[in-house]
C-alpha cells in the first residue's frame, strides 16, 4: 500500500511485517523513531506474538538478541553512532556465534567531537565483524532490505546490518510502498534455526577453541558470505518475483555502459550522484555510477564488471579511514586488481555536511580533466584547519581543538558572551 | 519458616550432616544416585574448587527442580574455560556462552524466547563470578533485576579475576593479596573500606528473591535454588566458593575455609524476599576472623612479621557488624 510516511517507521512496518519475536530496544537519535514505532506496535496489539524489551544500553540490546536467537525466535534491534561501538563485542559474538538477526543501522557520525548527523563511521568500524552490510539508497530501498535482510541472515546463519542514512533518510517522508503481509508471509519462510538451545536436545553453544580449530571457525563466517555474494541477488530477483519491484542486491548500476568515469558510493547519496551524472551525461560525457548495496560480502566480480572498461572510478565516501584515507576505494581497488585506470577516493558529507550536486560536479570535473588528487576531501576548509595548525604551532596550551575551530568560523554556540 | 526443614542428627562434637540417617525423601539432591550431574565429570578445573562445586550442587537442584528443563547462560570466567575446552563439554542441559559482561542480559532474550514460543516450562539460569557478576556485567544484571526478568542469576563469587591470575574485582576481601593489590608498601593488600555488597544492591531492586549461601552448606543452598525455581522473575543467588589457587588455601581446606568464613561472619547466609530479609543462617559456632583468614596465604602479611593488629581488628569489626546486622546469633531462628 502506498504511503507518505517518514523513513523510520517505513522500516518499523517492514520489520512488523517480519513478525520478529524478540525487539530489544535502546534510544539513540536517529534511529529512535524506528523502535518507538515498533513499540506501539507490539503494545496495541497489532505486532504479536512478541516480547519488547526496553534494556540498558546497546550493549545488553545484542546480548539479548543473541540470547533470543540462541534460542530460535527471531530477533531485531536498532542502533547508531556511539551505539554500535558501544556493543561493539557483541556484534563479533553474534557473528562468530553464527546467530540469525537484523538490526538497523541509522548511519551518524562517530565522536568526538559528538555529532548526531549522518556519515558511515560508525558502521564502517564494524565492517570487519562478520556481519552482512547492505546500505539503502531510497526509503522504499530501507523499508524492503528489511524484509530480505530476515530472509538472507536465517538462510545462511549469519546476522545482517542494514544501514540507513541517519536524518536523510531515518526522518524524511517519502512516499514508500508497504508491502501486505501476505506478501511478507510468501516471501519470509518460518525461522528454523540451525542450532537452538532446546532441553530435549542439549548443546554447548560457545566453547572455548583453541589455535588447532579458530581459523577453521573464523573461516566458516567467510566462506557464507562468499555464498551470500550468490544468495543476494537470487533473493532480490525473488523478492522483485513476489512484490514487483527492484530493491536490494548487489549493486545499482546507472548509466555505466561506454562510460570512461565510473562513480561509487553506499547509500543515500547516490541519488544525488545519479542527478549529477544525468547533468554531465546532458553535456556529452561519458559517466556513470554505482550504488553498492552489499558491502559485506564485497561483490567484487560484479563491481570489476559494473566498472567494465571505464578509465577511472571516482569514490563518494561518508567515512574517513584516518590515516590511510578511504575504506570503500581500499575494497574496491582489490576488485580491480589487474586492470589499469585510476582509483580516486573522495570523502564527504562527514558529520553531515551537505554533498552538494555542485561540489559533486566539481570534483567530477576535476577527476575527467585528470586534475584530482587520489585522496581529497570535498568542501574541506583549508583556511580553518591552517590557522588551527598555526595556533598550535604558536602556543603549547593550545586548548581544545574542536571549541577553536568553532570559534574561528563564528558559529553561534561558541561566541563569547 | 526458613531454610530446610531442621534435622539435628549430627554426631555430639562434631558438625557433619549424616545424610544417609535421613529418609530418602529428603535427601540432598547430591545424595541422589539419579543427580543429573549438570557439570560432569572430566572438567579442568583445579582441585579443590570451589566454584566447580558450587556450580554443580546448584545446576543439579534446578534440573531436579525444573524435570531437566533449563538453559544456562554463562558469562566468561573460570566456570566457563574450565568446564567447555572445544569440542568437550561438560555441561549436560542446553548452555551458551556468549560474553563476559553480557550473560544477564543473554538470559533475559533466553527467556523472552522461551515466553514468546510458549514454552514457559523451560527455565532460564545465568551464571558467572565475581568479576563477571559485580564488575563487568554489572550494568547488564541491575537491567535485568530491574526489568523483574524471569531469570535466575548465580553469581560464584571467590572475590577475584581467577581465570586471568588473581586480580582484584570489587568483591576482593579488605587487605586480601592479589596480583594487582600485591602485599607491598605500607597497607600490604586491598584497600580497606571498598567494594560493593551485591546481594544487597540485589535486593534494593525489589526483586522476589535473593539469597547468600556457601559451598559449605550443600542442603542449604540446595533449598535456596529449589526456592528460586518455585518463583517467577528476577532472582539473585550469591554463592561463596573458595578459590584454593587465589586464596593460598589448601585444596582439601575448601568446605572448611568456607564454613569459617560463615562462621566467623564474614560471609552473612541469609535470604531475602521482595527486598526484606526474611530468614538467615545462625552461627553455630562462633569463631574469630583471625582463624579464618589464617588459612589462606593471601591474608598472611597481616600475621607475620608481625600481627597487623589495626587492620585485623578492622577486618573483626566488619565480621560483627555483619553478625549484629542480619542477627547471624540469633537464638531460635531456624537454622
Amino acid at each position: 500500500m502506498l504511503k507518505q510516511v517518514e523513513g523510520s517507521v517505513a522500516i518499523a512496518e517492514s520489520v512488523a511485517l517480519c513478525r520478529p519475536e524478540v525487539i530489544c530496544a535502546y534510544p539513540i537519535t536517529p534511529q529512535t523513531h524506528i523502535v518507538e514505532a515498533l513499540s506501539r506496535m507490539v503494545k496495541d496489539g497489532r505486532l504479536h506474538p512478541c516480547e519488547y524489551i526496553n534494556v540498558e544500553s546497546e550493549f545488553a540490546a545484542l546480548s539479548v538478541a543473541i540470547g533470543a536467537s540462541a534460542c530460535g525466535a527471531r530477533a531485531y534491534t536498532a542502533t547508531a553512532s556511539q551505539g554500535i561501538l558501544f556493543m561493539a563485542e557483541a556484534v563479533y559474538n553474534a557473528s562468530g556465534l553464527g546467530l540469525p538477526m537484523v538490526m538497523t543501522v541509522g548511519n551518524r557520525a562517530i565522536g568526538a567531537p559528538i555529532n548526531i548527523w549522518n556519515d558511515h563511521t560508525d558502521s564502517m568500524a564494524l565492517r570487519d565483524a562478520g556481519w552482512i552490510q547492505l546500505y539503502a539508497e531510497t526509503n522504499q530501498e530501507a523499508a524492503d532490505l528489511h524484509i530480505q535482510a530476515f530472509r538472507l541472515s536465517e538462510a545462511i546463519s549469519l546476522p545482517v546490518m542494514v544501514c540507513v542514512d541517519g536524518f536523510i533518510l531515518t526522518h524524511a517522508y517519502e512516499r514508500v510502498d508497504v508491502p501486505t503481509q501476505e506478501q511478507v508471509d510468501a516471501y519470509l519462510p518460518r525461522y528454523e534455526p540451525r542450532q537452538v538451545l532446546d532441553p530435549a536436545e542439549p548443546v554447548t553453544i560457545g566453547a572455548m577453541v583453541g589455535p588447532e580449530a579458530f581459523m577453521e571457525v573464523r573461516y566458516l563466517a567467510h566462506h557464507r558470505q562468499m555464498e551470500a555474494i550468490g544468495l543476494i541477488p537470487e533473493l532480490a530477483a525473488e523478492f522483485h518475483a513476489v512484490f514487483g519491484r527492484d530493491s536490494g542486491g548487489l549493486l545499482h548500476a546507472y548509466r555505466t555502459e561506454d562510460a570512461d568515469t565510473v562513480v561509487c558510493a553506499l547509500g543515500s547519496v547516490n541519488g544525488t550522484i545519479k542527478d549529477v551524472v544525468d547533468e554531465l551525461r546532458d553535456d556529452g560525457v561519458r559517466i556513470g555510477s554505482i550504488s553498492l548495496c552489499s558491502f559485506r560480502p564485497f561483490p567484487m566480480a560484479a563491481l570489476a564488471s559494473a566498472i567494465g572498461t571505464a578509465k577511472r572510478v571516482v569514490t563518494i565516501e561518508k567515512s574517513l579511514s584516518i590515516g590511510i584515507g578511504g575504506n570503500l576505494s581500499h575494497n574496491l581497488r582489490m576488485a580491480l586488481q589487474g586492470r589499469g585506470g585510476e582509483v580516486h577516493t573522495v570523502i564527504a558529507g562527514l558529520g553531515g555536511r551537505s554533498i552538494t550536486r555542485e561540489s559533486l560536479r566539481r570534483v567530477f570535473r576535476e577527476a575527467i580533466e585528470n586534475r584530482l588528487e587520489p585522496l581529497s576531501f570535498l568542501d574541506l576548509d583549508r583556511g580553518v584547519v591552517e590557522r588551527q595548525l598555526e595556533r598550535e604551532r604558536q602556543v603549547r596550551r593550545s586548548g581544545p581543538a574542536a571549541e577553536a575551530i568553532l570559534r574561528d568560523i563564528g558559529a553561534v554556540a561558541a561566541r563569547p558572551v | 519458616m526458613s531454610g530446610p526443614a531442621q534435622v539435628k542428627f549430627y554426631q555430639t562434637g562434631t558438625f557433619t550432616i549424616g545424610n544417609r540417617l535421613l529418609d530418602v525423601s529428603v535427601r540432598s539432591v547430591q545424595a541422589d544416585e539419579n543427580r543429573s550431574n549438570s557439570l560432569t565429570s572430566g572438567h579442568r578445573a583445579c582441585q579443590g574448587c570451589g566454584e566447580a562445586l558450587g556450580a554443580r550442587y546448584a545446576l543439579d537442584t534446578a534440573m531436579r527442580a525444573t524435570g531437566n528443563r533449563i538453559v544456562v547462560a554463562n558469562a566468561t570466567g573460570c566456570l566457563e574455560v574450565f568446564s567447555t575446552p572445544y569440542p568437550e563439554s561438560s555441561w549436560q542441559m542446553p548452555w551458551l556462552h556468549s560474553l563476559f559482561g553480557n550473560a544477564p542480559a543473554v538470559a533475559t532474550g533466553m527467556a523472552a524466547a522461551m515466553k514468546v514460543k510458549g514454552r514457559t516450562d523451560v527455565r532460564v539460569i545465568a551464571q558467572g563470578g565475581d568479576g563477571g557478576t559485580v564488575d563487568i556485567g554489572f550494568g547488564c544484571l541491575s537491567g535485568m533485576f530491574e526489568r523483574n526478568d524471569d531469570v535466575l542469576y548465580i553469581c560464584y563469587d571467590n572475590e577475584a579475576y581467577m581465570n586471568t591470575g588473581v586480580q582484584r574485582s570489587s568483591a576482593t576481601p579488605p587487605a586480601a593479596r592479589t596480583a594487582t593489590t600485591p602485599a607491598v608498601g605500607g597497607e600490604p593488600g586491598n584497600v580497606m573500606h571498598q567494594g560493593k555488597n551485591v546481594p544487597l544492591i540485589a535486593m534494593a531492586h525489589g526483586i522476589p528473591y535473593v539469597a547468600t549461601a556457601t559451598v559449605a552448606d550443600l542442603r542449604d543452598l540446595e533449598y535456596k535454588v529449589d526456592r528460586a525455581m518455585g518463583i517467577h522473575g528476577a532472582r539473585y543467588l550469591h554463592v561463596h566458593v573458595p578459590c584454593p589457587l587465589g586464596w593460598g588455601s589448601a585444596p582439601h581446606d575448601t568446605v572448611k575455609v568456607a564454613r569459617l568464613a560463615v562462621e566467623c561472619g564474614l560471609f552473612p547466609v541469609f535470604e531475602a524476599v521482595d527486598g526484606e530479609v526474611v530468614g538467615r543462617r545462625t552461627i553455630r559456632r562462633r569463631v574469630a576472623t583471625d582463624e579464618y583468614l589464617k588459612l589462606q596465604s593471601r591474608f598472611r602479611h597481616l600475621f607475620s612479621p608481625k600481627r597487623d593488629e589495626e587492620r585485623l581488628a578492622a577486618i573483626q569489626a566488619i565480621a560483627d557488624r555483619n553478625i549484629a546486622r542480619f542477627g547471624l546469633l540469633g537464638e531460635g531462628v531456624p537454622a
